[in-house]
Formats: C-alpha cells, sequence, structure tokens
C-alpha cells in the first residue's frame, strides 16, 4: 500500500476555522485511503471535522498531511490544492478531485 | 483557552424544548441577551448573522455537536453559551446525526486568533467520548458548568 506525505501551509488570515475544516474533512472523506493530518507529530483524522478543529491552526502553521491507501496520491493532490486555493468553494474543482 | 473563559455561565440552557436550527439558534442568542452579553438592539442582528453563517455549510461538527457562530462588532470580547438538548436538534452535520450539543460563539472581528482557540478547545475537549457523553446528558446548567470546569482541568484528557 502506498503512503504519500505532504507539506502545507495555512496562509488564511482567520486560520483553519470552521469553514476550511468543513471542506478539508468533507473533501478528505471522498478517497478511500486513510489520511492524517498533524501539527507538530500529533496527527488526527483529516475526514472529521472535529479532529482537524482540535489543530487549531493559525495563520502561518504548517501542517503534515499523509496519505495510506490506493488513492493516497490523489487525495493528497486535492488536499494541498485545496489549502493552496485558500479553501475555494469551488464545487467543480471538488468533484475533479474526486473523480 | 479554557471553557471558563469563554462560556457564560449564566447563559447556559439544557432540556431546550426546540427542534430546528433556527429556534435554537434564537434561544441561545436570547440566553446571551438575558445574561447580559449581548445587547438587546444587537440580538436579531446576531442571529442573522449566525443564520447566515449555517448557510455556507452547517456547524455541525459530528459526534452530536455544533458551533453556530458569527463574528460580529456589537462584542468587546468573545462571548459563548452551551445548550442541550435531549431529543435533539436537526442541524444538517456532516454525518446527518442530530444535534445534542451546541457551543454558540460570538467574536470580535478582529480578534480570529480567539475564535481559533475556542474552536479548538471544544473540539479536543469533545473528542474524549466520556466528557461528550456527560456534558449531552447534563440536565441542569450546573450539571454542565462543572463539567466544563473538571475539563478546564484536565479531568478529562
Amino acid at each position: 500500500m502506498t503512503v504519500v506525505e505532504r507539506t502545507v501551509v495555512i496562509t488564511n488570515p482567520q486560520g483553519l476555522h470552521a469553514r476550511p475544516a468543513e471542506l478539508f474533512a468533507r473533501l478528505a472523506s471522498q478517497f478511500e485511503s486513510e489520511i492524517r493530518v498533524s501539527r507538530d507529530h500529533q496527527p488526527v483524522d483529516a475526514k472529521s471535522i472535529l479532529h482537524v478543529l482540535t489543530l487549531g491552526a493559525a495563520q502561518g502553521t504548517e501542517l503534515t498531511l499523509s496519505a495510506e491507501g490506493v488513492d493516497a496520491q490523489d487525495a493528497l493532490e486535492a488536499l494541498v490544492r485545496l489549502v493552496d486555493s485558500d479553501f475555494a468553494t469551488d464545487e467543480t474543482m471538488r468533484q475533479e478531485s474526486s473523480g | 483557552m479554557k471553557f471558563v473563559d469563554f462560556v457564560s455561565r449564566d447563559a447556559i440552557r439544557t432540556s431546550i424544548d426546540v427542534h430546528d436550527k433556527e429556534q435554537v439558534i434564537r434561544s441561545m442568542a436570547t440566553a446571551l441577551l438575558e445574561s447580559g452579553k449581548i445587547a438587546e438592539d444587537e440580538h436579531e442582528s446576531i442571529v442573522e448573522a449566525i443564520l447566515k453563517r449555517e448557510e455556507l455549510g452547517s456547524t455541525g461538527i459530528g459526534r452530536g455537536v455544533a458551533v453556530p457562530h458569527t463574528k460580529h462588532p456589537s462584542v468587546g470580547e468573545l462571548v459563548g453559551t452551551v445548550a442541550v438538548s435531549e431529543e435533539g436538534v436537526d442541524f444538517d452535520s456532516l454525518d446527518g446525526e442530530k444535534v445534542h450539543l451546541l457551543f454558540l460563539l460570538v467574536s470580535p472581528p478582529d480578534r480570529p486568533g480567539d475564535h481559533l482557540r475556542a474552536l479548538e478547545n471544544i473540539s479536543r475537549q469533545l473528542r474524549d467520548e466520556t466528557f461528550c457523553r456527560f456534558l449531552k446528558q447534563s440536565k441542569t446548567p450546573d450539571d454542565v458548568w462543572q463539567l466544563l470546569e473538571e475539563a478546564d482541568n484536565n479531568q478529562f484528557v
């Protein structure tokens, strides 16, 4: 099974608050792979809003994403794109990344 | 940030008898008004701002918990309250479950860090199943307050 790891930086001035956390968990949930996200080596489940919010990631925080599973590569590319787009709420982009 | 730093003790409500999103948000804002945390002439504006935020996407974060919130220029510091519903409120949560536990937050627009730390604290504590279950079973505001204090003293995590 492939394990993939990527690093992202939160650029949103509001940080990873409820709305981006929801978008992040919702997108992660579209993939089969097990996806974890960590800040300072405490990995949490990327598919749970509750878990993602525990990161308390303010602007400038570096997060490490890791995915393990058949679609691990696609999952991380989609999640990195979401964070890099500053959580653009573009339905098309999300559908494409799940397909 | 601890619960006691942003939860208004006098505004905690248990056994609430409302079942839809708008009613519960309205009644929680009213509780904040009654405890003197928000101004009477700002009440409606705050309710509408929270409802508008819900339209972007539900703040039901799973495990029967929701965190309805808004920024609002009328508050000078982060204010919040807790409501417990035995029967549950339909909240369009991501996991489809009804919401039994609500944390409502109103924060000053220029303090995103406080809001983020409150969310972090709520989510971190609620990851503990025992704490989450006890809170949902609380029958009185005093029960809720006592649990929040215990959580603040790291008795659950």
